[in-house]
């Protein structure tokens, strides 16, 4: 493995924030200005790529922006597991960003400048989370997804949103100050350093002679430091949040803010601790059966919303832990279980959402009750409800089921028949509560308002900007369940060393 | 006493410059007839001294503890007494920061005092050479002189320019003040009758016993820790920062209340070092309790400058907290943390001047939902924010960092209860951002309901108000991201005064015993055994 020094990557950092700096500016021309976040987008996503050809030969990118203090930088340093992050979220970024005109202006927000500058500028924060070189940027990085989700979370500007955004804030502020900042200290006062260990999973920074307690005092901070991951009983912030408008649902709270939760987790883990220390001190498996109680418990809630989007996000809650369980088991199987889920869950999830608000515009619908009969007005959307539900499930040949198949080596490796059971449960929990949605909308009976309706939802233009998106995102996450390789072979660059 | 020092080599006397260019400015003021014309009088003053100050930071040799750019003059032999003043890595930040600070006092005082200019500005003038006086003086007398000089501007500003309770304000300052600095007016002149010098490095290296060292400590952290201010000697502040007008307010948070500190590591910890470890204990419980009452109480604040003012008490409390770390990552953190505050908090009070002339009312909930009027205000408004509570990124974070790092490394338990200063810090800043920006959700009708009527008062940053601003928004993220050539400028005073603490307090365990006061000595092992 080489480590090639170049101040290229901080390019997919700054295209973000430019294009916020661009949509600030043209705000009163709307077509310009969203033109301009698509075209960031677009641009955001061609920079990542241009850099995954380097990765993929087994090379890692570094760059030094600013040193702060002896072991203290804001440092980037591209591996797998940050482009692999990087290219879904800048990805979904562009689909999102045309998915949010038709959202936008099917719903007439207000204030939908400062809905796209806060947009671009998280994404291009959670750009900088990937890119991270050690745990400062990333803590960083972190901070900035956070504050700047927060007007996006508080949108709406009621009652609703003001509760949920101060929730949002509390749950993520308080934990990053209480336990991250004390992690990061810890961590920093036993090392020296902050800069994560790019070349191997295994070592982690400690040095050898490092008190075993303080260093399992430092990974129980750094884990309940990172609530965006919504391991319970850190996940009620989650539910709250989805008062904000659905492309915030579906981008940032299915796949940038949680993804940079369950990413940062992943990455202390596997960089700052190793999975030696982990296996040593027993912390892995304690964290497996810990993520295994949200994973069940979160599903159950699951199965008792009626509302779509409460449903979806504890779906989200219990889904963002099997990319912790796969970590946490430390076998290559379930690393590698683990760590494709950032990409499955994020193509599915975000179809899911994306339905769910097309619905909600096209034909205002928000309980899962009143959806009777909608597969036949919305055909399209509800198709990609359908194959994202079956990802979700875990059905081959769908990206889940590579998952879950992974994870369940993994449990196997281990011989661990109470996280195989876990496994299985909650996909009976998953079908539970995504096929009565499907089957509501295909074979269920329409409100008695609805009845004898028949004309397509999906026809008018801006409806159009929602449902080519979705589909989209729902094809693909059939797509790399049949061809997971690329995923699998930058994982296994990882896992191998 | 050349040892200490290195003359000045600049072909100008740049600290006498620096005195004696506020003093000439507010004489010729006296002479100037119209606001405008003394307006802009007062800028060129201070911005000449800022200037002027710059080569302090280019010239600076940063590989030596000596005193630079030193002046001496003769000026008392039969007392011993020399005009000598120069800076080291400890003060030289302080003055840059000083007459940095002042060009941007007058310019947000540009509408906000509208009677008396002439007087305003011959104070704050006047003020602005005592400050720079305290920091530069190498001699106990001048440095007594000038921390006294800044006592009756300072008075005098609150007192004339200042809101509804400016009297009692103005009182309750003074006489806090006063009561502290007499007790290190005792240490000075009895350090004088003990060793005949008031030349501050020679009573450095002054030998004093145990005993002796543990009266001269409390004599001088009294009056230091009251300018602080730290817990329990804390009211005067929110009181004074209310009632003063917003360049008092600027002045006394950036710069005033740094005297503390700076007095704590020029003279507590150098001329005192056995009972400086020997108060460790007390002085660390007493920051702790300073971090988390100032945070506690600025959350429950519905005033904004009195938010911002108990944020001192507890940002203050992160000074004194590092300074009695006594080791590099903590001096150098509370070193940075008294420049960061002054960044900052300045900001703050500047920002709040800007909205108490559009407003006329200091309460949060007068000033509410303003994001949709003055949206440049609310992005600086949250850049300082975020700054005051420590953001990556921001300069803050760097020195709350070290600080916490120093304390961590030394004393962990010290370190985790510390950090509830930092929530609390994150708790009060969000919410003063989330009300001002967005919400008036506690029921209150802000001042003018309408949109329309707000919308005519509320109107956005003007160019000077958005210079200021600017300016510090600069050293917000230059510090914060950058940090390093002011660590840099204070590593080998630190590593010098780290040494004399060293040095100093390797008097034999026994001594300590056999001298001190026993009523101490029982406070002390108490509070010791804390930890």
């Amino acid at each position: 493995m080489n480590t090639i020094i170049t101040s290229k990557i901080i390019i997919t950092m700054l295209i973000p924030m430019v294009t916020a700096l661009l949509v600030m500016i043209t705000g009163k021309r709307e077509n310009l200005r969203d033109s301009i976040s698509t075209i960031g987008a677009i641009l955001t996503f061609a920079s990542v790529l241009s850099f995954l050809p380097v990765i993929q030969a087994g090379d890692q990118l570094q760059y030094t922006l600013f040193e702060l203090y002896p072991g203290i930088s804001v440092k980037f340093n591209l591996d797998p597991l940050g482009v692999i992050f990087a290219l879904v979220a800048s990805f979904l970024w562009i689909l999102a960003s045309l998915y949010c005109v038709g959202y936008m202006r099917g719903l007439d927000e207000h204030a939908q400048t400062r809905f796209y500058v806060c947009y671009a500028v998280s994404v291009g924060a959670a750009m900088g989370a990937a890119f991270g070189g050690n745990l400062f940027t990333l803590y960083l990085f972190y901070e900035i997804v956070s504050i700047f989700t927060y007007p996006l979370v508080m949108h709406h500007q009621d009652e609703e949103g003001y509760w949920g955004a101060k929730k949002y804030i509390v749950y993520l502020m308080f934990t990053s100050k209480a336990f991250l900042l004390p992690a990061m200290i810890i961590i920093y006062v036993l090392c020296g350093t902050l800069d994560f260990n790019s070349a191997s999973i295994a070592h982690g920074i400690f040095p050898a002679d490092a008190d075993r307690f303080v260093v399992g005092i430092a990974y129980l901070l750094c884990f309940f430091g990172f609530a965006k991951a919504g391991v319970m009983p850190l996940h009620n912030w989650l539910p709250d949040a989805m008062v904000a408008p659905t492309p915030v649902s579906a981008l940032l709270h299915a796949v940038v803010v949680v993804k940079v939760g369950v990413f940062s987790i992943c990455r202390v883990m596997l960089s700052i601790f190793g999975t030696d220390i982990l296996n040593e001190t027993g912390l892995g498996i304690l964290t497996a059966y810990f993520v295994s109680f949200t994973i069940l418990t979160a599903s159950v809630i699951a199965l008792t919303k009626t509302n779509l989007k409460a449903r979806l996000a504890y779906s989200t809650v219990s889904q963002l832990s099997y990319i912790i369980l796969g970590v946490a088991m430390l076998t290559p199987n379930s690393v590698t279980g683990g760590l494709i889920h950032i990409a499955n869950h994020a193509f599915a999830k975000i179809t899911l959402f994306f339905a769910a608000g097309c619905i909600f515009v096209a034909s205002g619908k928000k309980d899962i009750a009143e959806m009777g009969g909608l597969g036949k007005r919305m055909p399209w959307t509800m198709v990609a409800f359908g194959l994202a539900s079956l990802g979700m499930i875990g059905v081959p040949p769908v990206g889940g089921f590579v998952t879950k198949w992974y994870l369940a080596l993994g449990t196997i490796d281990l011989h661990n028949w109470i996280l195989l059971c876990v496994l299985l449960a909650s996909s009976l929990l998953n079908a539970g509560y995504f096929v009565p949605v499907v089957l509501k909308a295909f074979f269920g009976k329409p409100l008695p308002a609805d009845e004898g309706l028949t004309r397509s939802l999906e026809g008018r233009p801006l409806i159009l900007f929602m449902v080519v998106p979705l589909f989209i995102t729902g094809i693909i996450s059939v797509l790399v369940g049949v061809y997971p390789t690329l995923f699998l072979d930058l994982i296994n660059l990882m896992v191998k060393s | 006493m050349e040892n200490y020092l290195i003359l000045n080599t600049l072909n100008y006397p740049i600290l006498s410059l620096l005195l004696i260019v506020p003093v000439v400015g507010a004489l010729v003021a006296m002479f100037l007839r119209g606001d405008t014309l003394l307006k802009i009088w007062g800028l060129a003053v201070t911005l000449v001294t800022a200037l002027i100050s710059l080569p302090l930071w280019t010239s600076f040799d940063q590989t030596t503890a000596k005193y630079q750019f030193v002046e001496l003059r003769h000026w008392f032999p039969a007392l011993n007494l020399d005009y000598v003043v120069g800076v080291d890595g400890i003060s030289v930040l302080l003055v840059l920061l000083t007459t940095l600070v002042m060009p941007l006092c007058v310019l947000c005082s540009w509408t906000y005092i509208k009677t008396r200019w002439k007087e305003f500005l011959i104070v704050t003038l006047l003020m602005e050479t005592a400050m720079i006086g305290v920091f530069v003086s190498l001699n106990t007398v001048l440095f007594w002189i000038f921390w006294e000089g800044m006592l009756v501007p300072m008075y005098l500003i609150i007192a004339i320019w200042g809101g509804a309770r400016k009297d009692y304000a103005s009182i309750k300052f003074f006489l806090y003040t006063f009561c502290g600095s007499i007790f290190l007016l005792v240490a000075i002149v009895s350090m004088y009758i003990t060793t005949g010098t008031f030349f501050i490095p020679e009573l450095m290296n002054a030998d004093f016993g145990f005993s002796y060292q543990v009266w001269i400590f409390l004599a001088c952290a009294l009056g230091f820790a009251i300018k602080m201010p730290m817990f329990p000697f804390h009211t005067w502040l929110p009181a004074a920062h209310v009632e003063a007008p917003v360049a008092g307010s600027v002045i006394l948070a950036s710069i005033l209340l740094k005297m503390g500190g700076y007095g704590f590591l020029r003279f507590c910890l150098p001329m005192a070092p056995a009972a400086s470890l020997y108060f460790v204990p007390l002085l660390l419980v007493m920051s702790l309790i300073s971090i988390i009452v100032g945070g506690y109480l600025a959350l429950g604040q519905s005033d904004i400058k009195k938010l911002i003012a108990y944020s001192s008490v507890g940002h203050m409390g992160f000074v004194t907290l590092g300074i009695f770390l006594l080791n590099d990552a903590g001096i150098k953190g509370a070193m940075l943390q008294m420049i960061n505050h002054g960044i900052t908090t300045g900001a703050l009070f500047i920002l709040i001047g800007i909205i108490y002339e559009r407003t006329h009312s200091r309460e949060i909930a007068d000033n509410s939902k303003l994001g949709m009027f003055m949206p440049i205000y609310v992005t600086f408004l949250g850049i300082f924010s975020l700054s005051s509570l420590a953001f990556p990124g921001t300069n803050s974070f760097v020195s709350e960092f070290l600080v916490l790092f120093g304390a961590f490394d030394k004393y962990p338990l010290v370190g985790a209860v510390s950090i509830l200063g930092a929530i609390l810090a994150a708790a009060y800043m969000l919410r003063l951002m989330q009300k001002m920006v967005w919400d008036d959700s506690d029921g209150h009708v802000p001042h003018g309901e309408h949109a329309e009527e707000r919308k005519s008062t509320l109107f956005d940053c003007n160019i000077r108000e958005f210079i200021q601003l600017a300016f510090l928004t600069i050293f917000v993220f230059w510090i914060g991201l950058h940090p390093t050539p002011l660590l840099d400028m204070m590593d080998s005073s630190v590593a010098h005064l780290l040494h004399q603490i060293d040095a100093g307090s390797l008097l034999p365990d026994a001594a300590h015993h056999g001298e001190s006061h026993a009523l101490l000595e029982g406070a002390g092992t108490w509070i010791k055994n804390l930890f």
